[in-house]
Formats: C-alpha cells, sequence, structure tokens
C-alpha cells in the first residue's frame, strides 16, 4: 500500500474521535444532537481530508504517520475546547483553518529543496532572537501571570516564543551542520574535560545567553528550559559529546540558581511550585492557586476519570475553579475527565509524534536535514513536557502551551509549520532513501 | 548521527515517563489526600449541584426540601415552623450537616456507592436523592412541645413494639433555615441555652427514681425478688456507710415492692440494689443499653451514652467508685439521656424485649420504589416477659395511686414512673421525670419526659402532666 493510502486509513482513528467526542459533549448538554455538531465534526473532516490531498500531492513519499497522529491530537483538543465554551471552539476551528493555509504554503514554498533556509540562518535568527524580546516592547508586550509571554496587536494576540522555537532549531541546525566537525575535533581536553574550540563556542553561548534573557526578560522559567533543552539536545547530535551537553546542563543550573535567588517573580513561582498549599501563596495573586486547583483537578480525576464533560471548570457563581483550562491547565482538565489512562493516552500520542520525527531524522541523508529533524522533535516533546511538568507539579508550572491542544492561534500556526518542516524533511529522505 | 538521535529519545522517552509518574501520583497515589485537603471545594459544589431528597414526617409533610438556587444547584429549605430541628437537622454547604439530613446523606444525595455511580456517569444519568420517610408524628410532637411551653426539657414517644421514635422534642429548638446565616448560626452556637443541642439523645441528666424501673427489673428478672418481697421501708437507713433519707424523709416500716415503687421509697430500692450486687446491676443496664451510644439513626455525636459518669467518663458500675445502693435510686453520678429512660419505659412495655430506636420509616428512590426499611429489629431480651409483666402492673400501680397520677387518662390505663432529681437544693431546682407507657394492657406507646432546672418541681406535678397530655394526643 502506498504511504498515501496508509495516511488516509490511519486518519480514520482521528475522524471517529471528531464524531464521537463531539456526540458526548452534546448529549451532555444538550441532550441531542444539534445540527452544529454535525457541522463542525464534518468541516473538521473536511479540513483534515484537505491537507491529506495537499501532501498526496506535493509530499508523495512524506511519512504517513505523522499527519494523522496530529490530526488525532488536533480532534482532539477541538473536542475538549468546544467541551470548556463552544465560542471558544469557533475561534480554535478558524485557527486550524488559518494553520493549514500556512502549513499548505509551507509545503508549495519550500517543495523544491527546503534547504534554501541555511542561506538565511543569521536572518533567521535574528528574526527568532527579536521575536522572543518583542513581549517586553512597550505597547505591545503583554503580561500574563508575571510572565511576558504574548504580544497584542489590536485584536490580535500572539505568542512570539511558538514561532521563535522553530527560528533558532533552523539556525541551530543549519550552523551546527558547519561547525560540527570543527567543534569536535577542536576540542581540547582541559582538566578533565573535553572543552570546545572557544572561536566556534561564540554562537552557543550566544543560545545560552539568550535563555537566560529568557529567564529574566520574558521570565518564564518553562520556554528558556524547553529552548535550552532543544539546543542541548541539537548539539549532543551533531557532536555525540556527552560533554558539551553536561557543560550546556551546568551552565543552565548555574544561571537559573542565580536566577532564582535574585529574580523575585522567578523566585516567586518557584515558591507556588514547592508550597502549593501555603495559605499566603494560595492567597496571593499569581500565587499557587492555579496549580492547587490544577492538582486537586487531577485526584478528582483518578485513574478512570470522572467522565467526558463531567469536571467542575467553574463554581456556579463562575469563578475558576480551574484557571485557564483551556491553555495552561488542560492537561489538568483532561486527566480530571479521562483519568489516568486518558492522560497516559495522551502522552503516548505525543511520544509517536516524536517517534516520527526523530525516524525521519535518522532517514534524512544529510547533516541540515537530520539536525533540522532532530531539533524540532525534540523541541516538540519538550514543550509538551514543559507544559505537562508545570501541571503535573514535576517542574514550576509556566506558560507554554500544548501543542495542537491548548486552545491559542499562534501555537496553532507554529506547530502547523513545525510539522509541515518534518513532512519536508521526511518526503524528501524517504525518497533518496529508495534511490529515487 | 542515529546513535546519538536514538540517546536523545531515549532521554526524551524517560521524561515522558515521568510524567505519568507524576500524572499517578496525584491520580492515585496522593488522590485521597488532596481530596480531604481543607482548600479542594470541589466535592461540596459538587454536591450542591445534587437534588438532595424530600425528609418527610410519618403524615406525608415536608421536614426538609430542595429548592433549585441560581447556576443548576439547590439549596435546602425547613419548614418556618420547625417542629422537628433535632431529629431533622440541616444540611448546608458552608455550614455542614447535622441530624438525619448527615446520617442518611447519601442516601438523601442518591449515592448508592462506587459501581451505581459509575454506572450512572456512563449513562450520563442526573445523580438524584432518595426520599426519606421518618416515623416522626408532627400531631403528637406539637401537643409535647405545647405541654414544655417553652420550659426547657425533653420528650421522646416510641411504639414499643417496633422501637419507632414518634415524638423527639428538645426545647429550646431552633429555625433549621437560619442556619444559612454565619452569624445566626455564630449565635446559636454560642447561646447558653443551647438550641442545636438534641436533648433527647445529648442532654445528661440524673434520673432520679425513674432509674427504679431498672434495679426493679433486676430485682424480678434475677430470681431473688418478687413483687411481693417486702423490705423496711424506713427513711435513714445506712448506705454505703451514709445514711438515706426517704423524700420528705417518711417512714414506710415493712412493705412490698410493689409498694416500694408506688411510693418510690429510696431506702428499699437502694436496700435491693446492695443485695443484688454491682454485678447482677451491671448485667442490667447494659441489656438496657446503658454504658453504650444508643443505636438510634442518628450521627455518633449527635448522642451519648447513659451511665455513671466520672471526670467526662462512663464508669462502669462495677467501678469502686459506684455507690451502687445510691445509683439504684437514680442518685451518685448516674447520667441518663430522655432516650435512654424511655427506652427503658419501652422495653418493660414490649415484655422485656428492647427494641432499636428508628427514626427512619422507609427510603424510597426517586421512582418510589423501597431502598431501605425501618423494619422492626431487637436490641436484646432484658428480662423474661413474666418479670415484664410484673413490673407493668407495679408501674401501674404508681399511676393509679402513687406518684404518678397526673399521668392518668380517663378510661386508658396507664403504667409510669415518676423522677426528681435533686440538681441545687439550696435553689430547690429539680430534674423532675416521668417515664411510662399506656395503655397498661395492650403498651402502644412508651414515653418519656423531662423538664430542666424546675424551681421546687416534681416528677408527678411538672413531668406527669406533660406524658399525660401527649399520651391524651397519641390515644384520644
Amino acid at each position: 500500500m502506498s504511504a498515501r493510502n496508509r495516511e488516509l486509513l490511519a486518519l480514520i482513528p482521528a475522524s471517529l474521535l471528531v464524531t464521537v467526542g463531539f456526540a458526548a459533549v452534546f448529549i451532555q448538554e444538550d441532550d441531542l444532537i444539534s445540527d452544529t455538531s454535525l457541522t463542525y465534526g464534518g468541516v473538521f473532516l473536511g479540513l483534515c481530508f484537505v491537507a491529506h490531498l495537499i501532501i498526496r500531492f506535493t509530499l508523495p513519499d512524506a511519512d504517513p504517520y505523522l499527519f494523522p497522529l496530529v490530526a488525532l491530537l488536533a480532534c482532539f483538543g477541538l473536542v475538549m475546547i468546544f467541551r470548556i465554551d463552544e465560542d471558544l471552539a469557533r475561534d480554535q476551528a478558524q485557527w486550524f483553518v488559518i494553520g493549514l493555509i500556512v502549513f499548505a504554503a509551507t509545503i508549495l514554498l519550500l517543495r523544491k529543496d527546503y534547504r534554501v533556509l541555511e542561506r538565511y540562518r543569521y536572518t533567521i535568527a535574528l528574526v527568532g532572537i527579536v521575536l522572543l524580546l518583542l513581549p517586553r516592547v512597550p505597547g505591545i508586550g503583554a503580561q500574563v501571570n508575571g510572565a511576558y509571554l504574548g504580544i497584542e496587536l489590536g485584536p490580535i494576540s500572539f505568542q512570539p516564543a511558538e514561532l521563535s522555537k522553530i527560528c533558532i532549531i533552523i539556525f541551530l541546525a543549519s550552523y551546527l551542520r558547519d561547525t560540527r566537525q570543527v567543534l569536535v575535533q577542536g576540542a581540547r581536553r582541559f582538566a578533565g574535560i573535553t572543552l570546545p574550540p572557544l572561536r566556534h563556542l561564540m554562537p552557543l553561548l550566544v543560545v545560552w545567553g539568550a535563555a537566560m534573557v529568557l529567564l529574566v526578560f520574558i521570565r518564564d522559567l518553562g520556554s528558556s528550559l524547553m529552548f535550552f533543552g532543544a539546543f542541548l539536545a541539537i548539539i549532543y547530535i551533531a557532536t555525540d559529546r556527552l560533554s558539551f551537553v553536561l557543560i550546556g546542563l551546568g551552565m543552565f543550573g548555574l544561571g537559573a540558581w542565580f536566577f532564582a535567588n535574585t529574580v523575585s517573580h522567578v523566585a516567586n513561582r518557584i515558591d507556588a511550585w514547592q508550597h502549593p498549599f501555603d495559605d499566603q501563596l494560595y492567597d496571593a495573586v499569581g500565587g499557587s492557586y492555579q496549580i492547587a486547583q490544577s492538582l486537586f483537578a487531577q485526584a478528582d480525576g483518578g485513574v478512570a476519570g470522572a467522565g467526558f464533560g463531567q469536571a467542575l471548570i467553574e463554581t456556579p457563581t463562575g469563578a475558576p475553579i480551574l484557571p485557564a483550562a483551556q491553555t495552561d491547565l488542560i492537561y489538568a482538565l483532561i486527566t480530571n475527565e479521562l483519568g489516568l489512562f486518558g492522560a497516559a493516552g495522551v502522552l503516548v500520542v505525543y511520544l509517536l509524534v516524536t517517534e516520527r520525527g526523530m525516524r525521519i531524522a535518522m532517514l534524512a541523508q544529510d547533516s541540515f536535514s537530520t539536525l533540522l529533524a532532530a531539533g524540532l522533535a525534540a523541541v516538540f516533546a519538550l514543550q509538551v513536557f514543559v507544559i505537562v511538568g508545570g501541571v503535573t507539579k514535576l517542574i514550576p508550572l509556566t506558560g507554554v502551551t500544548l501543542p495542537f491542544i491548548s486552545y491559542g492561534g499562534s501555537s496553532i500556526v507554529a506547530n502547523f509549520l513545525l510539522v509541515a518542516l518534518l513532512l519536508l524533511i521526511s518526503d524528501r529522505a524517504r525518497r533518496e532513501a529508495q534511490g529515487r | 548521527m542515529n546513535g546519538p538521535i536514538f540517546r536523545v529519545f531515549v532521554v526524551i522517552v524517560g521524561l515522558f515517563a515521568l510524567l505519568v509518574a507524576w500524572t499517578s501520583r496525584w491520580t492515585v497515589f496522593d488522590a485521597e489526600a488532596l481530596r480531604d485537603n481543607t482548600k479542594n471545594r470541589r466535592e461540596l459544589l459538587q454536591e450542591q449541584k445534587i437534588d438532595r431528597g424530600p425528609i418527610k414526617d410519618r403524615d406525608g409533610n415536608l421536614l426538609a426540601r430542595s429548592v433549585p438556587g441560581p447556576q443548576e444547584t439547590y439549596d435546602r429549605r425547613y419548614p418556618n415552623d420547625p417542629l422537628f430541628p433535632h431529629a431533622v437537622g440541616y444540611s448546608y454547604i458552608d455550614r455542614g450537616q447535622a441530624g438525619l439530613e448527615r446520617f442518611y446523606s447519601d442516601q438523601l444525595s442518591g449515592d448508592h456507592g462506587e459501581i451505581t455511580s459509575l454506572l450512572d456517569q456512563v449513562l450520563s444519568r442526573k445523580r438524584e436523592g432518595d426520599e426519606l420517610r421518618t416515623n416522626l408524628d408532627p400531631g403528637a410532637q406539637r401537643v409535647a412541645l405545647q405541654a414544655l411551653n417553652g420550659r426547657k426539657g425533653a420528650v421522646v414517644v416510641m411504639e414499643p413494639k417496633t422501637g419507632k421514635v414518634r415524638v423527639m422534642a428538645s426545647v429550646p429548638g431552633y429555625d433549621q433555615n437560619a442556619i444559612r446565616n454565619s452569624d445566626e448560626f455564630r449565635r446559636l452556637n454560642n447561646d447558653p441555652d443551647s438550641p442545636l443541642l438534641n436533648r433527647t439523645t445529648q442532654a445528661l441528666y440524673p434520673p432520679g427514681s425513674t432509674f427504679k424501673v431498672v434495679t426493679a427489673t433486676a430485682a424480678l428478672d434475677s430470681g431473688e425478688f418478687t413483687p411481693d418481697s417486702t423490705l423496711d421501708g424506713d427513711s435513714g437507713k445506712v448506705i454505703s456507710g451514709v445514711p438515706l433519707a426517704n423524700s420528705g424523709g417518711q417512714d414506710f416500716g415493712n412493705i412490698s415492692l410493689t409498694t416500694a415503687l408506688t411510693n418510690s421509697v429510696n431506702t428499699v430500692w437502694a436496700q435491693v440494689a446492695v443485695k443484688l450486687g454491682k454485678d447482677t446491676m451491671k448485667r442490667y443496664m447494659e441489656r438496657f443499653g446503658f454504658g453504650e451510644d444508643p443505636p438510634i439513626d442518628l450521627p455518633a455525636d449527635e448522642k451519648a451514652p447513659s451511665g455513671e459518669y466520672r471526670k467526662g467518663r462512663v464508669l462502669s458500675p462495677t467501678s469502686t467508685y459506684v455507690d451502687v445502693g445510691r445509683m439504684a435510686i437514680g442518685q451518685d453520678k448516674l447520667l441518663v439521656t430522655p432516650l435512654q429512660m424511655a427506652t427503658v419505659a419501652a422495653t418493660v412495655a414490649n415484655d422485656g424485649v428492647r427494641m432499636k430506636p428508628w427514626l427512619m420509616s422507609r427510603i424510597t428512590d426517586p421512582d418510589g420504589r423501597t431502598r431501605e426499611d425501618g423494619e422492626p429489629q431487637e436490641e436484646a431480651r432484658v428480662m423474661s416477659e413474666s418479670a415484664a409483666k410484673q413490673l407493668q402492673e407495679m408501674m401501674g400501680n404508681v399511676v393509679r395511686e402513687g406518684t404518678g397520677t397526673a399521668a392518668a387518662l380517663s378510661g386508658i390505663e396507664v403504667g409510669g414512673k415518676t423522677g426528681t432529681a435533686e440538681i441545687d437544693p439550696r435553689q430547690d431546682l429539680n430534674q423532675p421525670w416521668f417515664i411510662g407507657f399506656a395503655p397498661l394492657d395492650n403498651p402502644k406507646y412508651a414515653i418519656a419526659v423531662t423538664v430542666e432546672r424546675s424551681v421546687g418541681g416534681q416528677g408527678g406535678t411538672v413531668a406527669a402532666p406533660v406524658a399525660q397530655q401527649v399520651l391524651q394526643e397519641l390515644l384520644g
């Protein structure tokens, strides 16, 4: 069976999910299945089919499972958001259309050879850094819960970090393709540690600096962890030197420790993380109320979950019981309604997406493609780790999105872009592997 | 580069395993503690959305009901003229629960255990509460409250054969609807008259001479005495090294036990108990249910055990601290609940078998199917049928010609026993009692009446008339 036909078949689980999911929400809320639910389901399935056709005609050899897995996550996310608020779901569905347009445009634009991106590596890096700093620009920057993650341009709000992560990965992949040999061969052993040559280390120090900037200016531990983790993954894959990773982790740890002790916002976040039920932190603005409620919601879910549409999101008077249920805490809501099993299932799907990404990286024939695919897969997985780790109190809670599931336009657009790049790499790699 | 890619993927798998581990931590291992966390208001909010079932009296009048509030919530309402506030209790999210509302909260909120609620979830059925029908009798309750006429005290009426509790009057009462207001709740809690206290099951009073019925049971059933056994009824008999006086210092000479009960002669009953010994007294007290919480369907912290008290704890009747002769006449350190004394009267009336007191008559689901039944339940055989019959006759004499004549009904014979415990002789404060049953030949109702800190009041003059009015209402 051809790759594309397999992809089409693999879309069946997603279609079933979207149908059953919407039916469940409606039975829950209206006791009957109204026309809108069918419209929603139909339109969404139509969009998936259109995306499939785009891939079929432009990237016939691309990985057949990546898109169906993403569609599964997106369907699930849409049903979850629909269950929270119908209006939000309408917005989200519109963002899916825009995301798919970006997806199609990326594929059409880079169909010939996506490696042209290498030529603009410094421009792309600059764009990435500027995007990161935008939220601190007076007038358009927006502070949420003490962190500067979004910008607001009139009615449109946007989280630039989502796009920035892709820019930085493109830059790192292309930079390391050139310098990986030098980094390895020019390395000196000093006091038992293998140190890379200083001249080539500079750009990498810049990345470390960027992560620290994120920590201090953007005040978001989670996204800086995500950036820096992806950076370490990609440098490890490029050089196969564990010592670089250890040095990097040490530097990050040192920086994080320093800023945790000097920047009050970061310190507060860490306090709230460690003592979520402390009376003072619980009542403080931007304190531990959110993480405490996240844990209560998960406890409420138990192993099997409270059932779809059963979780409490707000009190009868409209006060939030689960704040930011559609964005930051959507994983807590999933756990509440579908239990440990449902939540673990979602994580498995994310792991499968990552696995496809890594497999594409392994299959790719040139270093740039390998590093780009591995970097994109790593940053995707780390984003999931950072937000789910935050919601489960494994690490301090931060405001990054759960890809394809959380409500938010920039997240959807950026992650569709990410998937488009992975499919582009995959198409080329598989064609070359087959010797065509 | 495939080796490092694989190793990076392994690390990512490891990180995701951590995520699953932490999710299990909150959903499974720490879930119980999180649910009990005081900051967690989910359960309360969830309960607010449940349409709790109504509580009704035996005639089907509403004693508690749920009314729809804002945002699909429900609020609890009680009659504006509350007859049974202590038995029914209350149920408010912010105040907690009390009484039957608390004891039957699972049933009232439709919680039928894990499997059923899981099924409800799957079928997305709305949880509905069951209806609780009680044995409470509004007519008799109203008469009891009127007869107490604002005096602090309690009246309990039970059906001897079934244990059904028909009257549970505790004065002062309170308005359950007012509990919702936090200031009012605080005021009720701090009120020196303790209006929230259920005096029938929680208040501990010295029983006075009503306890002689327990002593008489031990005397007759043990075979040591008959109703005709005679003893010296002179005042001033030395009991436990101290002379004991009869009421008014009266000397009776050699009299039968029947006469000693009719005239409530302290010295005779004290001698009986000394002769029987602490072990025998203990055996019969335990059969009557002394020393443990009454088995009525109310929350454990709304009932107290009756017995000899020392430093706030119940003593065994065999303890060296117990003066058995004075205990036998309801003195010493004896403290009892009105429900316990009603149970004593009901047991005698039921030919010696003690029944479990039931407030609940029937629990039915929203479709009208019976889920639980308050079937008569035997607690203990306290005495032989013949001993019970003899005691019934002796108690009949008390009302016919002794201290309890004020409880007599026209045309219907009543059996009973009065009691007057001295609380503070200098202020002439007494605790008057009456326990009894009617009709004498085929008892349908057993009753206990007591009034708190009555100035100069006697069981025969203060408590017996209350019992008379309530029994009149029930049998008339």
